[in-house]
């Protein structure tokens, strides 16, 4: 897809995997049963960390990158 | 005189690039751009007598579009097909590897050109295939190499490595002359002693992606959300392969606001789905960008997600199914993706 000229941002757990077949750009998560989620989180707390994953992913799609790029959720940021 | 056919896309048959890529079959009489090489190539006793192309999106994404190019293919009644070189382009690949099974399975002899690593390639099943350089910088040595070929082909030969084919070939079984283990043992010797190639089965490799520009501002984008996390309707009324899917489904999301538990599940194989189907979202985060789509902070969301299962994925179907998304995306107007991935 990023051949194609859409830029993907690629939320995934295995990131070192990612980084090696050449995914530009990489949004790692917390695990890989609930790649935009976190089942230890209460609800609300889970949502907010989901928007931060797509806020992040959003981020990166909007970066230039020349190679695989791991952009994590900063631990500051809020939703 | 043999009567030639020859298959390129909307480039090679001067129509223009990528806002190009959507147009639907179409011909030309005789040999056109790279064709007039080649049909130089072929000699006096075959001739080019029309060439056929299409957009490379509309090839690799409409349904039916191999079909309809063989159509127009057979309407001049060539005695032979040849198609590309694609180079490492993949959906033209795809689309000549489609085109030449077709044709192939209608009783017209073929042959293909394009890159090894092309993605297509897998597509192409047994058909001749000949390795075309990376790039159209090695056009001529590709067409030298294709021609080479399609002579052979139209003379009834078969295609060899030698010939530079790639791709599958009908198995043969035969019997070696040394055993498994003997031929084991001088691998290893032949690999110590430098040469890092030499094996009996060329495994799947990784290559180097460029990657594409980034998107201005996503506040004033189409973002597509894919996964795959085999997420689908309960029921999984489509079908979709928990393990070494085979295909990708569509589903549309234009009214919705978020996957509720119980209306989608994961069906993928590969991992304890239960906290998916306790909250799909947590696959499709579809609740949350819907949400940043109402602030603004998503232009659009595109009306349906993509999904497939990756869960032993064969490489080639997985490159397959990213251009066959990247030409329905690109189709729709979608300028970036969020693809989950477990």
């Amino acid at each position: 897809m990023e051949r194609a000229g859409i830029p993907t941002a690629l939320l995934c757990n295995l990131v070192s995997l990612a980084e090696k077949v050449g995914a530009p750009r990489i949004v790692p998560t917390r695990g890989i049963p609930y790649p935009a989620g976190d089942p230890s989180l209460s609800h609300d707390d889970e949502k907010e960390w989901r928007r931060a994953l797509v806020k992040r992913a959003l981020h990166a799609v909007s970066t230039p990158v020349t190679s695989p790029t791991i952009f994590p959720v900063e631990q500051e940021a809020s939703a | 005189m043999t009567r030639v056919v020859h298959y390129v896309n909307q480039f090679f048959a001067g129509l223009g690039g990528e806002d190009q890529a959507g147009i639907a079959p179409s011909l030309k009489e005789g040999a056109v751009g790279p064709g007039r090489r080649l049909a130089q190539l072929l000699g006096d006793d075959a001739e080019i007598v029309a060439t056929v192309y299409c957009g490379d999106d509309y090839a690799a994404s409409v349904e039916g579009a191999a079909a309809q190019i063989l159509a127009l293919v057979m309407s001049y009644e060539p005695d032979v097909l040849i198609a590309g070189p694609a180079f490492g382009s993949g959906r033209y690949g795809l689309a000549c590897a489609r085109l030449g099974a077709a044709a192939d399975a209608a009783g017209l002899p073929v042959v293909v050109a394009m890159h090894e690593d092309n993605p297509g390639l897998d597509e192409a099943g047994t058909i001749p295939v000949v390795a075309s350089g990376a790039t159209s910088r090695e056009m001529r040595a590709s067409l030298d190499r294709l021609g080479a070929a399609a002579r052979k082909v139209i003379a009834g030969d078969a295609l060899t490595s030698d010939d530079g084919r790639i791709g599958r070939a009908a198995r043969a079984t035969t019997v070696a002359e040394t055993t498994a283990a003997e031929r084991a043992v001088d691998l290893v010797l032949t690999r110590l002693a430098g040469d890092r190639d030499a094996t009996e089965i060329p495994l799947p490799r990784f290559d180097r992606v460029m990657p594409a520009q980034p998107i201005e501002d996503p506040a004033t984008a189409t973002v597509a959300l894919v996964t795959e996390g085999a997420v689908v309707p309960n029921g999984n009324p489509d079908g979709l392969e928990s393990a070494r899917a085979t295909r990708w489904l569509r589903y549309p999301i234009d009214e919705v606001a978020s996957l509720a538990s119980g209306d989608y599940v994961s069906v993928h194989g590969g991992f304890s789905t239960s906290w998916a189907n306790e909250d799909p979202c947590r696959i499709l985060p579809l609740d949350v960008a819907r949400e940043l789509e109402q602030e603004g902070a998503i232009g659009k969301l595109h009306a349906a997600y993509l999904v497939t299962a990756g869960n032993g994925t064969s490489v080639a179907n997985a490159r397959r199914f990213g251009i066959e998304w990247a030409a329905e995306l690109r189709k729709a107007g979608v300028q970036a993706a969020v693809l989950t991935s477990t």
